[in-house]
């Protein structure tokens, strides 16, 4: 058909075949052909491209000192959060860990209050006082942002079993890293959530690099999808972001139906571990371009917009362009806000105050006025 | 599942019922839990009783009589009195549905209210405690029981980082009304590790409460108001109170979470005490009054934060303090209360305050070690004899 111009917001269905078919454990797979549209498409190409941005230029705002901390970027997975928004809605909820930024923007979250919270400001969608690893949105059923490694996962459960308590009739992703997937917790969880067949999925983002060990270092069996062992479980490839959209939806549904399943996120990080962590200790950079040029996820859909002819490449470099300046606006935008008052120290420990305050070494430990 | 419907349509039928019977009482405005917003359904459901202490004789006078009940029963009231009034309260632990709680704490609670809301779980504190705070976040308020409070150990991960910090790191977004509870301390030669005393490990973690139980009443009291808080709250409880006997009122009651409860009124001196030692405490003080001396006992109650506003009047009319713990003397309450005493109310001070704590050993299994552990009334005795020179 000819092609719409300018860029196609067109809402006529399309159907796209996944790059690779599905590998699944003690379950039949969704079928490879994903149903989609070209202004989805072109909404994904936005996403991506606009979340890979955000994290490029936290490492400049990093490197610049304005970022302090532990800062954990997820350029190079985006697929996965993308894909994952475009099967569910936001009654569903997800929970993941430090590597938060770009779930945060999927859910609703925007630029200016993700790189407040990132410098530490007023406006940062935490007040400033989480950070990078503290991320949450709760009108959008988005709970964070956890620092400690595999904790998130029976928070989880938890949230799923709060939805099957309400008959909410919605679904959690409790999301992890092949690291973390060797933590005990996890299993309890997941035997748990099978027991009392609650809507959990767990989802393990499989960049296969637990910081710096390779996850043939780290875990004797590396198919997390099965290790679920009387769950059943979907491999996905991860930098598909129509692979991804097809296997959430498909989780989705047997979620509810059945109870927990495990998905698989074949993916990688282009950034180390964390901006302390090089990255290139413990891989090669032909390892980390090889990726880049054969699987990037946002590349993959601009290589559809162009053969589907939904899009010109000049139109998608103007796109590129005017997310460039959306980011810069809203980084100038998120330096204008000040740093927290000192009062903000006190407040949030607990709901209410009882009029309990307590103070540096200096200064007295806890305060009571005698009349 | 059909009982969980069942309940969410009831709770305003209850709450009407219940205010209609109870005659006025005023409240204090320090009671925390009855300062409840406009839409909640505790707000209406009946009066709560403030100054638990002070008010306890007048409301043993006023009302029928009220009713006797061991510890254990007066825990299992509050459970069953609070799953009624807010169908999102829900028990969470091991052996807690089916066989009625290691401690009968929550016997036939599985049959009231179905096993949606009572939930036995397998052997795995870590990721049910999380669960429970997973579940609070998303507006549930689960009671989480750890058969002995030692095995939260395996949770304390949850319990500090999770549990205590994200109201403060999502900037007060998600609030943990979770309560977490069980027994603890010493019991009758039960081995070092099923005699731990976790209120020393758990003091430092922000965005906790801490309260410990003492008796019926109390702890009836205490439960209730630490399911009704918005704020994450332990309620240690102990193993060996679980039979004590005491007549409670038959009307609805809480105890303020952050209020200390004067056991009895003093000039000499001043014991704070809290759970088991209270009544080792009472015990030497029925010597001491025989020797002529004439201590004044609260039973602290709550552990975190210390009601310092009790205690400091205390010490501003008695000048000299003894705490006795059954905590380790190393970072335990006792160092804690021993410090803001110090900082607070030094001017007061007629004597360095004492600390009598347990020993900074492993729990031994026989007897005669055992009992060398933790403090006796004799020594208590001996320490006042000593502040009171």
């Amino acid at each position: 058909m000819a092609a719409a111009r300018p860029i196609s917001d067109s809402t006529a269905p399309l159907t796209i075949e996944t790059s690779m078919p599905f590998t699944a454990h003690i379950v039949d797979p969704p079928s490879r052909d994903v149903a989609t549209t070209p202004a989805e498409l072109v909404a994904f190409f936005r996403d991506m491209s606009l979340m890979r941005r955000m994290e490029i230029a936290a490492d400049s705002l990093y490197k610049a000192k304005l970022i302090r901390g532990f800062c954990h970027l997820y350029d190079g997975q985006e697929a996965v959060t993308v894909g994952m928004e475009a099967a569910i809605t936001r009654k569903d909820s997800i929970i993941t860990a430090y590597r938060d930024h770009c779930i945060y923007l999927s859910r609703g979250g925007d630029l200016v209050t993700a790189f407040a919270e990132l410098m530490g400001r007023q406006v940062g969608c935490s007040r400033g006082k989480g950070g990078s690893m503290h991320f949450y949105k709760k009108d959008a059923n988005f709970y964070g942002g956890h620092g400690i490694v595999g904790a998130q996962v029976p928070l989880g459960c938890g949230l799923a079993f709060a939805q099957k308590y309400r008959k909410e009739d919605s679904v959690s992703f409790a999301l992890y890293g092949d690291g973390a997937a060797n933590q005990g917790q996890l299993f309890e969880a997941l035997n748990i959530s099978a027991l009392w067949k609650l809507p959990a999925i767990l989802v393990c983002e499989n960049n296969h690099y637990g910081m710096g060990t390779a996850e043939w270092r780290a875990a004797k069996s590396p198919s997390y999808y099965k290790r679920g062992d009387y769950v059943p479980g979907l491999k996905v490839d991860g930098m598909d972001v129509l692979a991804v959209k097809q296997a959430c939806k498909f989780a989705k549904e047997h979620a509810i139906a059945n109870g927990p399943i495990v998905l698989e996120m074949d993916t990688y990080r282009y950034h180390g571990h964390s901006m302390s962590d090089p990255g290139s200790t413990y891989r090669t950079r032909d390892e980390i371009s090889g990726v880049r040029q054969e699987r990037d996820p946002i590349e993959r859909v601009r290589k559809l917009l162009l053969a589907h002819d939904l899009a010109t490449p000049a139109e998608l470099k103007d796109m590129e362009k005017e997310i460039r300046k959306e980011v810069d606006t809203a980084i100038a935008k998120a330096k204008e806000s000040p740093m927290p008052d000192v009062s903000e120290l006190f407040t949030n420990v607990y709901v209410k105050g009882f009029g309990v305050e307590s103070f540096g070494a200096d200064r007295k430990e806890l305060r009571a006025t005698l009349p | 599942m059909a009982a969980a419907a069942a309940s969410l349509h009831a709770t305003a039928a209850v709450s009407k019922s219940r205010s209609a019977a109870i005659p006025q009482v005023a409240t204090s405005v320090r009671v925390a839990a009855a300062s409840r917003g406009p839409g909640s359904a505790r707000a209406r459901g009946g009066l709560v009783v403030a100054r638990a202490a002070a008010v306890k004789d007048e409301a043993a006078d006023t009302n029928s009589g009220g009713h006797e009940v061991l510890m254990f029963e007066a825990l299992r009231e509050a459970m069953i009195e609070e799953m009624t009034l807010d169908p999102t309260v829900c028990m969470i632990g091991e052996d807690v549905g089916d066989y009625g709680g290691s401690y009968k704490v929550s016997k036939g609670l599985s049959e009231m209210f179905g096993d949606l809301r009572v939930l036995d779980t397998p052997i795995a504190e870590n990721s049910f405690t999380g669960m429970g705070v997973g579940a609070a976040m998303k507006g549930l308020r689960p009671v989480v029981e750890g058969m002995n409070m030692g095995f939260l150990l395996l949770a304390y991960n949850q319990i500090s980082n999770n549990c205590g910090m994200l109201h403060y790191t999502s900037g007060g977004q998600f609030k943990i009304p979770i309560v977490i509870r069980g027994p603890g301390g010493v019991g009758r030669q039960l081995g070092a590790e099923h005699s731990q005393r976790l209120e020393s490990y758990f003091q430092s973690i922000p965005g906790l409460q801490m309260v410990a139980c003492s008796t019926p009443y109390n702890a009836k009291g205490l439960l209730k108001a630490a399911i009704r808080s918005e704020n994450p709250v332990v309620v240690f409880e102990h193993v060996l109170l679980y039979n004590m006997k005491e007549k409670i009122p038959d009307e609805d009651y809480i105890c303020c979470l952050e209020e200390a409860e004067m056991v009895r009124p003093g000039s000499q001196v001043t014991i704070l005490t809290y759970s088991r030692m209270r009544y080792h405490v009472m015990q030497a003080v029925k010597t001491l009054v025989n020797k002529g001396y004439d201590p004044e006992v609260i039973d602290i109650r709550s552990l975190k934060p210390f009601d310092l506003h009790t205690i400091g009047n205390s010490v501003k009319k008695t000048h000299r303090v003894l705490i006795v713990e059954e905590c380790m003397r190393t970072g335990g309450i006792g160092a804690s209360l021993r410090s803001a005493i110090i900082d607070n109310f030094w001017d007061e001070l007629d004597a360095p305050p004492m600390c009598l704590s347990s020993q900074d050993v492993p729990t031994p299994y026989a007897a005669p070690l055992e009992d060398a552990t933790v403090v006796q009334p004799p020594q208590i005795v001996a320490a006042i004899e000593e502040i009171c020179r």
